[in-house]
Formats: C-alpha cells, structure tokens, sequence
C-alpha cells in the first residue's frame, strides 16, 4: 500500500512522496505549489482514520516517551530531515527506489543512528 | 490542472496513510521495537519496508522512462548529487529523534487523527524544527508575482 501510494504519485503527479519535504513545502510556502501538499497531508490521516473505522476502532499508537524526550525528538526530526533534505519515505523509499547514492548513505545514517538511540534508551541508561 | 493534481495528491496520501496504520508503522512502540536490535528484536516492519521498496524500484524506473507523468508537465526530481555535510549531520540528528521517540514525519502526521497529546506534541515539536531549519537556513516564502514563484515549473 505505501508503495503503491509512493508510485501513483509520481505517475500522476511528478513528485517523490517524501513527507518531510512535503510539510517542510508547507512551512516555507511558495505561491501556487500548496495545494498538493496540503491534499496529501490531509490524506494520510484520512486513510489512517479509514483503517481505524474498519478494524473496529483500534490501531495501536503506543508513545513509550516520556514528554521532554517527545518534544526534543520532535525537535530533532524535524530540523534533521529538512537538513539532511529527506526522511525514511523520502531517502528510504523515494531515494532508494531511484538508487540514489545521497539516499542510500542518508539511509544508512538515520537508521544506523536511530539503532544506536534505542540501544542506548533502553540498555544503557 | 490544479483540482485533479489536489484529488491525485488526496488519494495517494490516503493510500499511504492507509499502508501505514495497516502495517504497524504508526505505533512508535513497535518501530522502537524493530530499531532495537539488541532486545527483542521485532523484524516484521523490515518487510514494510522492503514491501514497499520491491513496488517502487520498478514502478520508478517504469515512470521515469515514460517520459511525463500523467498530471503535471515534468518530473520534479531533486538535482543535488554527491555527499555533504548537511546530509549526513541532518540525517544523523533525524536517527536520534526518531530513535527516542519511535515517530518519522509520515507516521507522525498519519496519526494526527488518534488526537493523542503525545502525537500533536510531536508534530508540533517537528513543525518547530522545521521552521528553525528554515530561519537558519534563510528560506523564505515565496509569494504570488515574485520571481521565484514565476520561474517555479510547478
């Protein structure tokens, strides 16, 4: 389904489904290209929602973080994906499925880091 | 042009949120669960993921080769090739974000709509440092009739 929604978009419409540059589109809105972006952003939850209705109101969305840890990792991803130009949709599957070499080290990086995060939160501290 | 490239954009989005609830990828505690290698390893998001990559790999080069995509005049693709500084620092905090929270952007705006104060908190925080990227950075917006909006293909 990701896939499927990630090529549709590039077939219809031209553009890489990257997320973060999407919402980051957004923050700095340049005249006559908002409207896709804000029609996406409003169809993600939508189709969320849609499942949640069809699987009987439940879809697990589990935040084991404590408040300071969500808004500094808030934070930190997304200031760090609008630096590093992308994210786990935009290098990880737009990037990759055009054997992008920029995306497949900034894929490297984001997962390699984000293993050694979770190694660290939960078995050293 | 406009409308059907909204209803395009709404679609896809809807489709891709959909995947995202379907699989897991939107609970942070099994994403948690899947970076944490050392643990109890949850590897079943690797199949999302590869899921995905084995439609897209071949989708990509099937619509790149078609020339135009259906909706728009062109493809707009990033131009930016070799490795710098901004990807790999950029990139780097992004893992510590994600890896403390369990949340990458997708996944975060898709479950807006579960109303959690833990998720609006994040988006919040995410749309905060994205505005800082951009004050730093010195993007601005770009208004109707200014010079760069006329020269944007899009």
């Amino acid at each position: 389904m990701i896939g499927l929604g990630v090529a549709l978009m590039l077939l219809l419409n031209g553009s890489l489904a990257g997320i973060s540059g999407i919402v980051g589109g957004l923050v700095t809105p340049k005249a006559g290209d908002t409207g896709w972006r804000a029609a996406f952003l409003v169809g993600l939850p939508l189709g969320a929602l849609a499942y949640i209705l069809v699987a009987g109101g439940h879809a697990p969305v589990d935040v084991l973080a404590s408040p300071p840890a969500i808004l500094v990792g808030g934070l930190l991803v997304g200031f760090g994906t609008r630096m590093g130009s992308g994210c786990t949709s935009g290098h990880g599957l737009c990037g990759l499925a055009r054997l992008s070499s920029r995306s497949v080290v900034a894929t490297a990086v984001f997962f390699g880091v984000a293993m050694v995060t979770v190694f660290l939160a939960r078995h050293v501290f | 042009m406009a409308i059907p490239r909204i209803l395009a954009a709404l679609g896809c989005g809807f489709v891709f949120g959909l995947g995202l609830a379907i699989s897991g990828m939107m609970n942070p505690a099994k994403v948690i669960g899947f970076l944490d290698v050392a643990g109890n390893w949850d590897p079943t998001l690797a199949f999302v993921m590869g899921g995905a990559l084995l439609v897209t790999v071949p989708a990509y080069r099937l619509i790149l080769g078609r020339g135009n995509p259906a909706l728009a005049s062109g493809f707009s693709l990033p131009t930016r090739t070799g490795l710098d500084t901004p990807l790999i620092l950029g990139s780097a905090l992004f893992g510590v974000g994600w890896g403390l929270v369990g949340f990458c952007p997708g996944p975060a705006v898709a479950a807006v709509v579960t109303g959690l104060p833990a998720v609006l908190g994040f988006v919040a925080a995410m749309l905060a440092g994205m505005a800082l990227h951009a004050w730093i950075s010195g993007e601005r917006p770009v208004r109707k009739g200014s010079s760069d909006a006329a020269s944007d293909p899009r």
